[in-house]
């Protein structure tokens, strides 16, 4: 910091030297420079601009997505917080609350898959635990490039390795999630994760200052250089005030290191802060550390903070003011205390081994101000930073896919051995049994998980808000879903599709959708026809959202996912979570009792195999106008689901999806070792009726005895239903005028698919 | 009449809730023990639960046997009273010399977790209802769980060899060895979780068949 022309007074922050040209490195605009400048009333120094910078960058204001995240649904009776806090929380009943919200690690998961996936999962967990909830689960939608490349075996061989070896260890337990493969993501996986949490009602903690004169304690690991600019473009030559510093000193890795063993004892120390009562707001250290969650506290309260980086603890005291700033080291919180408590907070701390250090205060005002050496090297004012930030409105041109106005319903030949067909469809990852992924997750920790990875929904046995198991029986079931492929070909139709079919999943267990979670994976929003796709899939989540009410009470955009100038397909992932009065109704997705009735709930089958699964996986071809969803339909379809399972008359619901009701009556078969004789519904095509993705439709088995009242409910709830078989003894499934899938060939297949995505050919 | 049981609790360990909940559920009063202590509290009985003390980063169990609860730990064991660790309590004992052998990486070098069976070898107090030959579906879940031992055949003639796994040996443990105990036999480890195998809602119940020296004494009449 020694130069030359140092302002004489340490009260006001010393300029930057070349202020521009360090804004226009850090990637602001001269727009949004000049914005600052306005705002200081000076010319801003290293820090203000490390600080404006990274909190006005995509990822922490959301500035281009803003303006259209606005017309999503968030509001509900369930809804107790909704989104612009960490997580949203929904009411449960019994005075249990669920904190839940999923985010993405897509591009640090691409350049070290292990650890890129582990931190992911880290970052969302301390979300959760910032709510004042116990994390209670982790789901994980995850998409790939296609099996067999040697870059894909390594990224998802290491995601998966990452995402394991940090939920294994901090002990929270992953039950589910999806893949998908496609060569799209080859160059840039998704790694999205939910997290689940579990809190009292009037437990819920919230990220805002309360008082004047309440202590910041910094809580958890040191501040060192890693993920410093992971959420921006921080780390330049050129951003260090010492021109002399080495080259290689100002390139920091941007990939953050996780440690799970720290984030557990931050969970525990936590936990048991907010049991005692002790913090009076709290903040978790994601994207842009200190700055970030300084800055977002004070505004939230209309307050200001002053903190001393000297108190900081540093990995590397050489640490310039704006790194320290700007610090992405993981497993760190912020609580604010009120001073007669901080001795109480640091013995906690203490005794889980957890460093904690008052580094500042909440002060009268609004300004946000650091001091370093006892000079002042930040002092703005903390709204500005947090919530004031730019917001576009990039222009649109429309998103159409080269393919999308094709007919494959009229034009593609039908197969000549749908047999082999259905087969092949059992070895897409889409498909597949993704047991070799959920082996490398404890599924198992807290003794909670009645359904985990491979049902439609993960089910939960909700534990006490203080983690103990089994209290009630009380539960939710949780779902992610996401298409890609469709939503290419129908941005809006495919989210709405997308929607429906993660709350259809959350139903099939008999569980209600309460409310939804999403993450927009897309590509890169200055390219016009992506900024088309980002705004109408949003519509789509939207107008789904609010028809099946599910109102989204948080979530993630991740942009500028592409690999040289090719966008992925716009991916938005939605979570559903929905709570289930008991879990001992929870209705499973495999086939129970030999003799059991198979019936086809929801819209009959109808052609569909636009953006199928098995147009893109057996013909290679993905075209055509997805069939659109009907969503009173839809919502008619979910109640009657829950109805039946409230009355126990289900013996197993699975939902027909990618590879139609072919793969969803393989899977019943399959995970139930049961075989089925079913005769198809007239008038369509025999590819049609197997692989058609028509929306809208599960595949139950019934109890003969049951038979009766399934159909008078449905009737009554005004329900299509189409009786296609039973549930047999033999080992096939056996469908009438097309042969017999042997099970024994498909479960080869089907447990075949996963493996090759991890392990190679 | 119902014995006291004590968990371990370090830092890092994970399935200590879920280890009260069973022992609860199999008729035992549970309480938390804290590693910084160096006493008991007059247990009757102890169990090592599963996780990943320390972050296992070194080599898992090896920091925890310096807690200084562990000292207490072992002169309860030395004294005769039953000892059970699970998972990465197994990896604590073993490294704190209460139970022959070491566990290190599984031989396909991946974490994994499923239900597996597994055949009981000997009896001792954890599985007093059980006799030889007794197969037990319980759940493995662990990076590091494949036992190593210079004399797997001696251990098996001494009585110490507890557990095989029955068909499927996950891990690479040599002689498909699950669960093993010291020579007095009371003190026993396992790297199957039976404390997950307790509630039919959560995949079975023979995991209870493994935590006897936690349920009620027989009454004396």
């Amino acid at each position: 910091m020694a130069t030359s022309d140092r302002a004489a007074d340490p009260t006001v922050p010393e300029p930057a030297a070349e202020p521009d040209a360090l804004a226009t490195d850090l990637g602001l605009t001269s727009q949004e420079y000049q914005r600052i400048v306005a705002t200081c009333g000076r010319t801003p120094s290293t820090a203000e601009l490390g600080t404006y910078s990274v909190m006005w960058s995509e990822h922490c204001s959301y500035k281009t997505s803003k303006i259209h995240l606005r017309r999503l649904p968030s509001r509900g009776p369930q809804v107790l917080v909704g989104p612009g806090e960490n997580a949203g929380v929904v009411d449960v009943g019994d005075g249990l609350a669920v904190a839940f919200k999923i985010e993405s690690h897509n591009h640090p998961s691409f350049v070290e898959p292990i650890q890129g996936a582990a931190t992911g999962v880290g970052g969302i967990i301390r979300d959760i635990l910032t709510m004042g909830a116990r994390p209670i689960a982790l789901l994980d939608p995850l998409r790939f490039g296609e099996p067999g490349d040697p870059v894909t075996t390594r990224v998802a061989s290491g995601v998966v390795r990452g995402i394991g070896r940090y939920g294994n260890a901090i002990g929270v337990p992953t039950v589910g999630g999806e893949v998908d493969v496609d060569p799209c993501y080859a160059g840039n996986p998704l790694v999205n994760v939910l997290c689940v949490g579990v809190v009292a009602r009037d437990g819920i903690q919230y990220a805002k200052a309360e008082r004047v004169g309440d202590v910041a304690v910094l809580i958890g690991q040191r501040t060192g250089r890693d993920g410093i600019g992971g959420a921006s473009v921080l780390a330049s030559a050129t951003f260090d005030d010492n021109a002399d510093d080495e080259a290689g000193q100002a390139k920091r890795p941007n990939v953050q290191v996780g440690d799970p063993f720290a984030g557990k004892l931050l969970i525990e120390a936590c936990l048991e802060l907010y049991a005692r009562q002790l913090v009076s707001g709290i903040q978790d250290m994601g994207a842009a550390g200190i700055a970030c969650s300084t800055a977002e506290m004070a505004s939230a309260a209309g307050l200001g903070m002053r903190v001393d980086l000297d108190r900081v603890p540093l990995r590397e005291p050489s640490m310039e003011s704006w790194e320290i700033l700007c610090s992405e080291s993981q497993e760190r919180m912020l609580a604010l205390v009120q001073p007669d408590r901080l001795d109480d907070v640091l013995a906690v701390c203490r005794r889980w081994g957890v460093d904690a250090t008052p580094i500042g205060e909440v002060t009268d005002g609004d300004r946000l101000v650091f001091t370093r050496g006892g000079a002042v090297v930040h002092d703005a004012p903390a709204a500005s930073i947090a919530d004031e930030g730019p917001t576009y409105d990039r222009p649109r041109e429309p998103w159409v896919h080269p393919h999308a106005h094709e007919h494959p319903d009229a034009d593609e030949p039908a197969p000549v051995d749908p047999i082999a067909d259905w087969l092949a469809l059992l070895d897409h990852p889409r498909a597949a049994d993704p047991t070799p992924i959920a082996e490398q997750y404890d599924s198992a920790v807290g003794s909670s998980t009645i359904a985990g990875p491979g049902g439609d929904a993960a089910v939960l046995r909700l534990p006490g808000a203080d983690g103990t198991p089994g209290v009630t029986l009380r539960g939710v079931a949780v779902a992610t879903d996401g298409n890609g492929r469709r939503c290419s070909l129908d941005p809006a139709e495919g989210a709405r599709q997308v929607v429906a079919e993660a709350a259809r999943n959350v139903a099939c267990t008999g569980a209600r959708p309460l409310a939804a979670t999403n993450n927009l994976n897309f590509g890169d929003p200055t390219r016009p026809p992506v900024m088309d796709a980002f705004a109408t899939a949003v519509d789509g989540l939207g107008q789904a959202c609010e028809a099946l009410d599910t109102p989204i009470t948080g979530g993630n955009v991740s942009f500028y996912n592409a690999t040289g100038g090719t966008d992925i397909h716009p991916t938005p992932v939605v979570g559903v979570l929905g709570p289930l009065a008991d879990v001992t109704a929870a209705v499973p997705a495999a086939f129970q009792r030999v003799g059991d009735a198979i019936v086809l709930l929801g819209a009959s089958t109808r052609p569909g195999l636009a953006g199928s699964l098995w147009l893109w996986h057996v013909r290679g071809r993905l075209a055509g106008r997805l069939p659109a969803i009907d969503l009173a339909a839809e919502v008619a379809l979910q109640r009657l689901l829950g109805d039946l399972a409230d009355e126990r008359l289900l013996a197993s619901a699975h939902d027909v999806a990618d590879g139609g009701l072919a793969v969803a009556l393989a899977e019943s078969a399959l995970r139930g070792h049961r075989g089925a004789e079913v005769t198809p519904e007239p008038d369509l095509a025999a590819h049609q009726w197997l692989f058609s993705e028509a929306p809208t439709r599960v595949v139950a088995s019934v109890a003969p005895d049951d038979l009766a009242a399934v159909e008078a409910a449905a009737a009554a709830a005004g329900v299509p239903l189409t009786h296609l078989g039973a549930v047999t003894e033999a080992q096939q499934v056996r469908v009438t005028g097309v042969g017999a899938l042997d099970l024994a060939a498909a479960r080869q297949r089907w447990q075949s698919g996963t493996a090759r995505l991890l392990d190679g050919p | 009449m119902s014995r006291r049981v004590g968990v371990v609790q370090f830092p890092g360990s994970c399935d200590e809730r879920d280890a009260l909940h069973a022992l609860a559920l199999v008729g035992a009063e549970p309480e938390l023990l804290w590693h910084a202590e160096a006493e008991l509290r007059g247990v009757d009985a102890v169990v090592v639960p599963g996780g990943f003390t320390y972050g296992d980063y070194l080599r898992a169990g090896a920091l925890a046997r310096f807690a200084p609860i562990m000292g207490a730990v072992a002169q309860f064991a030395a004294e005769g009273g039953p000892v059970l660790g699970i998972c990465n309590g197994f990896q604590v004992l073993c490294e704190a010399r209460l139970l022959p052998g070491a566990l290190t990486e599984n031989v396909t070098l991946r974490f994994v977790h499923r239900a597996v069976d597994v055949r009981v070898e000997a009896t001792n107090p954890w599985s007093a209802g059980l006799v030889p030959g007794a197969t037990l579906t319980v759940p493995i879940k662990h990076g590091e769980g494949r036992y190593v031992h210079p004399d797997p055949q001696g251990l098996a003639d001494a009585g110490q060899v507890w557990l095989r796994y029955a068909d499927d040996n996950p891990n690479g443990s040599v002689a498909d060895i699950a669960g093993v105990t010291n020579a007095a036999g009371n003190v026993a480890g396992l790297m199957p979780h039976p404390e997950h195998a307790v509630d039919p809602l959560l995949g079975g119940t023979d995991g209870r068949g493994l935590l006897a020296a936690a349920a009620p004494a027989p009454a004396a009449h």
